[in-house]
């Protein structure tokens, strides 16, 4: 089901938590939510899911107005950050839960609500667990039973806040590559919140960037990274280099790139964008090799300009194959000369 | 920490660690001085009052202890207190879960001060809540007419025993589900309403489940209050024997007339009421700590 | 006024709690008000002015004050004891704390007279060897309301305790500290407040109790009568805006103290960055 936001506001007493929150969000997508905290992207997931309300606006999800409908009547499963999973029940009885509690007419046979709970447990691949209680669990598998929860009750739409945020790291890692594989398979229309940008280039099909209750950009996750709307987000999607023409100003010219055409903007030059070569000797050094770290495929170099007042930053970071760094022998204090590529201007 | 300690003084490294144990543990003297003191004054003051309860109970024999018991006014006595708290309990038991679910499920203006509202009765002395009802109900009342109108006796009567008793207890089962509730948090409950559960399924199947030992314990603490309430109870009485006098009204009025096994004897009971609530208190305080584990 | 929740019940849980508390506490409670305004202020003056009634002040103030001081230093090192220390009978003596919360007052005012009484079991032995007489006496009102005192310190000390975080000491000793340093550099500062709440709420209690008391006291005029007693005592004479006089100035007196107290501690959490 597609999920449309329009026009949406909500106010905390004085402080503007969404402020005109246009969202279009197609059926079958795994959207995030992304932004830094106190941003609005929970407040935002849960006036989707019916747990508040907005102050105006509308939420719409497959076509029908659903602002006013209460939250059992919207077709959606929630994932709670800390999984709220009834600590009185087993996990069994937790899934079971939403089928139980159906009125009578609707509600399945036992045996019906016992195979489709068993078929949850093995989608989760947590059958083994089926009478254990919450507290015995652990974080990564109590976030499964949350999600086998939510989806017994068949929604059209899983919302999922902070779904790693309480993890460790390598429980994180495996349970995003699972989450896509789930919804790979499912193919529910997914919204899930994060403040973690790695993790939403990873994991979603599509990302929303909000900042201070607004939404800055929203496209796939290359869109963003290659085309960001703004400062804010070239800066929080990826590593940048920031470039101001003020303080950098004699630098950039040096370079070519202080031209008259973008007075006062900031400059925002990725480190894959910068390339570097050794200066032949003999040239008298502007720019040397200060430090460099090996991750693996590729190579991050950092470097410094030799004059105080040259305009450089403190520090360039430049990214390349790790291959290629092989290639050029360089060590510290080496003096490279730079060429960038490609360079994005901002306010 | 110790290596370091070695490093430097390497000829000693028994007396430094000794010293940092020192800083971290009391000395023994220290220790078994503060537990003597302890003992001697919980042996005191806690102790020594429950032993005479009992040796005074039985001082004139087993006889004598059954007659007092079965003293058609002692059996009143205790009639009429089981009849208070068998009213007042229920009744502040759903005020309880009712004011608790309003003050922990909801933000709204006002939200502390009313929780300071409902703690109101604590730091009212008994003596003053007893008053308040007779300034209400009693002769010169202003819903005393009222009430001789309608031939209704509140005061010196069960009714304003009842209304003493309701106000004293008022806050015990409120004030055990609040903070119990706040740490609980909402999250369950609205996962449960988030899965198509009503109101009513959501407190039944979820919320109790997780309040009932708090809920238990806040009742049997009001019972316990309930049944032993004297100075509100006293005030609003009239002390008519077999009629208004209450178990613990009971012990003062056989005291007071020197019939010292008659009040041991009532006071017994009362003692063993306050035996058996502790035992269930430390039980449910138990299996709190476990469901919270 | 709400702010829109999923969780259903507001109105109802609104209505109800307010009705009801009303009914049961605010309407009662603010007739006590009303009918201090039916006197004129020369009878209300005269009333709380009177020269036993002023003592019944001075005793219930005094005593609630010894007891409440009593009760806290004692309390402090019983939750101490019962939180740091391992020894035989601990669990016992931890659940006989709440004694004097689950005993009705009247029992432990009987049985208090019983034993302090001269031919008592304790009185007896107090006037043989230390010619000391507590029973009847001021003495009597401040050992009655130390029992009533007691579990209000200790269980109000004992969570802050358990949860004190040790770590802290080890730093402290790490630092070069002795024991008596720690304990009064770390850990009694940390316990202040509790014991400051625990000191509060017993002195409080203290100044309403009234069962515990009466059998204990004597109820000499100008020596040993409480002012709860002094309301009782003129309701029993049909002198009904005299008791309504005394109990509202009590009533005031109480809470204005129970404001001071919360400052204080207020204040004292502020100062140990405890807020």
């Amino acid at each position: 089901m597609s999920i449309s936001i329009a026009q949406l506001n909500k106010r905390f007493g004085a402080f503007n938590a969404l402020n005109n929150i246009n969202l279009d969000i197609p059926e079958g997508e795994l959207a995030a939510l992304l932004g830094p905290s106190g941003c609005g992207k929970t407040t935002l997931l849960r006036i989707i899911a019916g747990l508040e309300w907005p102050d105006s606006g509308r939420v719409i999800i497959n076509g029908e107005d659903k602002t006013q409908a209460h939250a059992s009547h919207r077709g959606i499963g929630f994932v709670f950050q800390h999984y709220a999973l009834f600590r009185h029940m087993t996990v069994f009885d937790n899934i079971a839960f939403g089928l139980r509690i159906k009125p009578r007419r609707q509600r399945p046979a036992e045996s019906v609500i016992r195979t489709k709970v068993h078929t949850l447990l093995e989608l989760v691949q947590l059958d083994w667990l089926h009478d254990h209680f919450p507290d015995q669990l652990s974080g990564g598998q109590r976030q499964r039973i949350a999600l086998a929860r939510a989806l017994a009750v068949e929604p059209s739409v899983l919302l999922l806040d902070e779904p790693f945020g309480a993890l460790d790291a390598s429980v994180r890692k495996d349970l995003r590559q699972w989450l896509r594989t789930l919804h790979r398979e499912l193919h529910v229309t997914s919204i899930f919140v994060t403040h973690d940008q790695e993790e939403a280039m990873e994991v979603a099909s599509r990302i929303v960037v909000l900042n201070k209750g607004k939404v800055e950009q929203q496209g796939s996750p290359s869109e963003l990274y290659d085309q960001p709307a703004n400062a804010f987000v070239s800066q929080f999607i990826g590593q940048t280099n920031v470039l101001d023409s003020h303080n950098h100003q004699h630098w950039l010219q040096s370079i070519g790139l202080g031209d008259d055409a973008h007075p006062g903007l900031v400059a925002h030059v990725r480190p894959q964008h910068i390339t570097i070569e050794k200066t032949p000797t003999g040239l008298p050094p502007s720019i040397v090799l200060k430090d460099w770290q090996h991750l693996g495929a590729i190579t991050r170099v950092e470097l410094t300009g030799t004059k105080p007042d040259d305009g450089l930053p403190p520090v360039l970071h430049v990214e390349m194959p790790s291959e290629h760094f092989k290639q050029l022998q360089l060590f510290k204090g080496d003096a490279v000369n730079i060429s960038i590529k490609q360079v994005q201007w901002f306010n | 920490m110790s290596t370091q300690i070695i490093v430097e003084q390497p000829d000693s490294t028994a007396a430094p660690i000794a010293r940092r144990l020192a800083a971290q543990h009391d000395s023994l003297w220290v220790k078994y001085s503060l537990i003597s003191l302890t003992l001697a004054f919980c042996t005191l003051f806690l102790i020594l009052p429950l032993a005479v309860v009992l040796t005074e109970a039985s001082a004139k024999g087993f006889a004598a202890y059954r007659q007092a018991l079965v003293n058609p006014d002692t059996l009143s006595a205790i009639r009429l207190t089981l009849l208070t708290a068998l009213i007042t309990v229920p009744l502040n038991t759903v005020f309880g879960i009712s004011a608790a679910w309003l003050i922990t499920r909801f933000k709204f203006p006002g939200r502390s001060f009313l929780t300071t509202l409902i703690d109101l009765p604590f730091s009212v002395s008994p003596v003053i809540s007893g008053l308040v009802f007779v300034l209400m109900f009693g002769a010169q009342g202003w819903l005393g007419a009222w009430v001789s109108t309608y031939d209704l006796k509140v005061i010196f009567a069960i009714p304003g025993i009842v209304l003493a008793t309701l106000f004293v207890t008022f806050p015990f089962v409120a004030r055990e589900l609040i903070p119990l509730m706040q740490e609980i948090g909402k999250e369950e409950e609205e996962a449960a309403l988030s899965l198509g559960a009503s109101g009513w399924q959501t407190f039944l199947r979820i919320t109790l489940p997780n309040i009932k030992w708090g809920l238990l314990y806040g009742v049997l603490l009001c019972n316990a209050r309930a049944m032993g309430e004297f100075g509100a109870v006293s005030v609003v009485s009239g002390h008519i024997r077999g009629l208004t006098n209450t178990l613990p009204l009971h012990v003062e009025a056989n005291y007071n007339e020197y019939n010292f096994a008659g009040a041991f004897a009532s006071a017994s009971i009362l003692a063993a009421l306050a035996l058996v609530t502790l035992v269930l208190k430390t039980l449910l305080e138990w299996r709190q700590a476990q469901n919270r584990r | 006024m709400k702010a829109h929740s999923i969780i259903p019940g507001f109105y109802p849980t609104l209505g109800y709690t307010l009705f009801y508390l009303g009914l049961i506490v605010l309407i009662p409670l603010s007739t006590l008000v009303f009918k201090t305004f039916e006197l004129s202020w020369p009878a209300f003056a005269d009333s709380i002015s009177n020269g036993r009634v002023l003592s019944s002040f001075r005793v219930s103030f005094l005593t609630a004050l010894a007891a409440a001081l009593v009760a806290s230093v004692f309390g402090g090192i019983i939750a101490w004891v019962l939180v740091r220390y391992r020894f035989p009978g601990q669990r016992l003596l931890d659940a006989l704390i709440d004694l004097p919360f689950a005993l009705p007052t009247a029992v432990a005012g009987v049985v208090l007279a019983t034993i302090y009484q001269p031919n008592g079991v304790l009185g007896k032995l107090l006037k043989q060897t230390f010619n000391l007489k507590i029973a009847f006496k001021p003495a009597g009102i401040v050992v009655a309301l130390i029992f009533i005192s007691l579990p209000f310190v200790v269980r109000t000390a004992q969570p802050v305790l358990q949860e004190f975080d040790t770590s802290m000491e080890e730093a402290a000793a790490s630092l070069g500290a002795n024991r008596w340093q720690t304990f009064l550099r770390v850990i009694f500062p940390n316990l202040l407040p509790a014991l400051l709440t625990g000191f509060a709420l017993a002195f409080a209690r203290s100044i309403g109790e009234y069962g515990s008391v009466i059998f204990i006291a004597g109820n000499l005029p100008f020596v040993s009568e409480i002012v709860p007693l002094m309301i009782i005592t003129k309701l029993e004479q049909y002198d009904i805006a005299g008791a309504t006089a005394i109990a509202l100035t009590m009533l005031l007196l109480s809470f204005a103290l129970l404001l001071l107290v919360n400052l204080l501690q207020r204040w004292v959490r502020q100062r140990s960055g405890q807020l």
